[in-house]
């Protein structure tokens, strides 16, 4: 079992307990998962705070890069929820920059994946689906539902289109969680496939050797994409969180 | 104005948990050993961990969410907008000297304006006065060679007449003097009548 680990690609998603602990006849053990979420928050929180640490009037690099994520989401949240979506600034920055940092530092060799969990991206997404929820109805009472009642279709369709809203927008927490949980659960996965190869080839003498080049070079470049697709879906659930938001402040404005 | 957000981040992941928390007794019960440390379960799909994720996904999650809300986004903010503060004050700044500098040049035109009408001005009168003086020395200088010149016609005349009245007798003596040489003697009277009728 010890030697398959080594080219098992699923090996790096397996959850194992630091420190054994149980509240209440749950589990909720230390474990690697943990340990990086806390890395996650530690490394995101450390970046910010000390690279703003100078409040220098003109930037230091590193300054630069936190207010660039800061104006970007700014502006991704203002675009397109307008300034009374502006409330949920801390909101979406935070699982912007949660996101991000645990999508990168899964980049990294021997470190765990955060988002490659269904449960942690899946709670995310219900974090989100129940903000619009809460404050749709906090907010407009049952006009909240306005949103299931786009103006403009004839009276006929109306069931059809309803229903159609209503499935989508319960489809949504899951097509949100599937999306990032995927995304980096295929891209672990083949990452460590390509290089699994280039162990199992190298072990097969010369021949091998010279053979491994081609799953090497697939291995760079597919670190390369990983990079892009660790920004992107970062930036692709800040986005439609910024979307499902708009509709728990503006229910009619479709 | 932020309670709901806040409320809901709260209540989202414990509402998810208490249903996984479900899953997870029920999942316990049928695969003991294997859970939590890599059976043949898919690790991701592993409910045995879905509770301990939560939970330091819950505590992580919201300790980062309200560090960002309460240190760093408010500092970030600051940051801005002291920025943008200072760029619009600069600017300000910047368009205050420039109507400053154009209110110069502005002046600085005028006075050159003026400067050159003055001289304009100034230079037409000397040049005027000029013409005058010119004119009346040029005037006085015409009317003495006319004054000599009439004099001098008259001084002509005068010399003209005078030897014309001396001609008659100069003729009388030298037709006298000719006649004595050649007949002899000579009739003044009758040399005067013929000297008159010749003139």
């Amino acid at each position: 079992m010890a030697a398959a680990d080594k080219v098992d690609p699923i090996h790096q998603f397996h959850i194992n307990n630091i420190i054994p602990l149980n509240i209440g006849g749950y589990d909720v053990s230390f474990t690697n998962s943990a340990l990086f979420m806390v890395v996650t928050v530690v490394l995101a929180s450390g970046f910010l705070l000390l690279t703003t640490s100078g409040r220098a009037l003109i930037p230091t690099r590193l300054q630069s890069v936190s207010e660039m994520s800061y104006e970007f989401v700014a502006s991704m949240l203002r675009d397109s929820a307008g300034s009374h979506g502006m409330k949920f600034f801390p909101l979406v920055f935070s699982l912007f920059m949660f996101v991000l940092t645990a999508n990168l530092l899964g980049l990294f060799p021997y470190f765990f994946t955060v988002t490659t969990h269904i449960i942690v991206t899946f709670a995310l997404a219900a974090l989100v689906i129940c903000t619009v929820i809460l404050y749709g109805f906090y907010k407009h009472g049952l006009g909240f539902l306005k949103l299931f009642v786009p103006s403009g279709v004839p009276a006929v369709l109306l069931p059809l289109v309803v229903a159609i809203e209503v499935i989508s927008f319960l489809s949504r927490p899951i097509s949100l969680s599937v999306r990032l949980f995927a995304n980096m659960l295929a891209g672990h996965i083949t990452l460590k496939v390509f290089a699994g190869f280039v162990v199992t080839l190298t072990s097969m003498g010369a021949v091998g050797i010279a053979g491994a080049v081609l799953p090497l070079i697939m291995t760079v470049a597919i670190t390369a994409l990983e990079i892009l697709v660790a920004f992107l879906q970062a930036y692709v659930f800040a986005v439609l969180t910024c979307m499902y938001l708009n509709d728990a402040v503006h229910p009619g404005g479709h | 104005m932020f309670v709901t957000p806040a409320y809901a981040e709260e209540a989202a992941p414990a509402a998810a948990g208490d249903h996984a928390a479900q899953g997870e007794t029920h999942a316990g019960t049928e695969v003991p050993a294997e859970g939590g440390h890599g059976g043949n379960t898919f690790p991701p799909f592993d409910p045995a961990t879905f509770s301990s994720q939560l939970f330091w996904l819950v505590i992580t999650f919201g300790l980062f969410y309200i560090f960002l809300k309460k240190v760093v986004m408010p500092r970030l903010g600051g940051i801005l907008e002291v920025r943008s503060n200072r760029i619009a004050q600069d600017l300000d700044q910047a368009a205050k000297l420039k109507s400053e500098a154009d209110a110069a040049v502005a002046a600085y035109e005028q006075e050159l304006a003026e400067a050159k009408a003055n001289a304009n001005t100034i230079g037409q009168k000397s040049r005027d006065e000029a013409k005058a003086e010119a004119e009346t020395a040029r005037k006085s200088v015409e009317a003495g060679l006319e004054k000599k010149l009439a004099e001098a016609e008259e001084r002509i005349t005068a010399i003209k007449t005078s030897a014309m009245k001396d001609v008659g007798s100069i003729a009388e003596t030298t037709a006298s003097a000719i006649l004595e040489s050649l007949v002899g003697k000579a009739d003044k009277a009758e040399v005067a009548a013929a000297v008159k009728a010749a003139r």
